[in-house]
């Protein structure tokens, strides 16, 4: 690994580190680049959830060093507290269920989701309030 | 460039008992979507379960198989 590409993976582990919702993704949230970035976007926006984005685009050793360090092919790639959640088909998938709110919420707001109440809708209103 | 039936074989036969259904979301042979069933996926959370469908395709991904949506189920 040359001395740029040990830079470039040292500022990802660095992004990936210092942000709790990070999305790694083609182009920015305000201009996703790609069909799948846009929709996991869309499903982080949907949760009213503030996420840190890296374009990959600019740089093809970005997507590179990101994807030998999550062991992760494709992009988008979000991770939640460092740990690499997955792409644009799960995190669509954990959307649909409310997993994906309770991994993105649940540090925001300890115990501000209620047990027990899986079954009902979800809705930006009743995980962040 | 690949077809749906490559893409369905590769998976199949590098999966014990995986059965694959493979779409081409554009119809332009590079952007694909996978529906893979496997008995090995009941052992493997979401996440370990498209590793091992990526897997398959090592560098192919993001070069002939510019994109590949999965969906993994155990059963």
């Amino acid at each position: 690994m040359s001395t740029v590409e040990q830079q470039i993976s040292e500022e990802i582990q660095k992004a990936i580190s210092g942000n709790e919702i990070i999305l790694f993704m083609k182009g920015t949230p305000e201009a996703p680049r790609c069909g799948f970035s846009a929709r996991t976007v869309a499903a982080l926006e949907a949760l009213g959830t503030p996420f840190a984005a890296v374009d990959i685009l600019p740089d093809p050793r970005i997507r590179q060093q990101l994807s030998a360090l999550s062991n992760w092919p494709t992009i988008p790639q979000l991770f939640v507290k460092g740990e690499l959640i997955g792409g644009a088909d799960i995190v669509a998938e954990m959307y649909e269920s409310g997993e994906l709110a309770e991994v993105v919420g649940a540090e925001r707001k300890p115990g501000a989701a209620p047990e027990g109440d899986a079954n009902a809708p979800l809705t930006v209103e009743n995980r962040l309030n | 460039m690949p077809t749906t039936d490559e893409l369905k074989e590769r998976i199949e036969a590098s999966i014990p008992g995986a059965v694959a259904d493979v779409i081409d979301l554009n119809g332009t042979g590079d952007h694909f979507r996978a529906t893979v069933t496997a008995p090995e996926f009941a052992e493997l959370s979401r996440i370990e379960q498209h590793r091992r469908v990526y897997a398959v395709f090592g560098a192919d991904i993001g070069g002939p198989i510019h994109a590949l949506s999965l969906v993994t189920r155990a059963q």
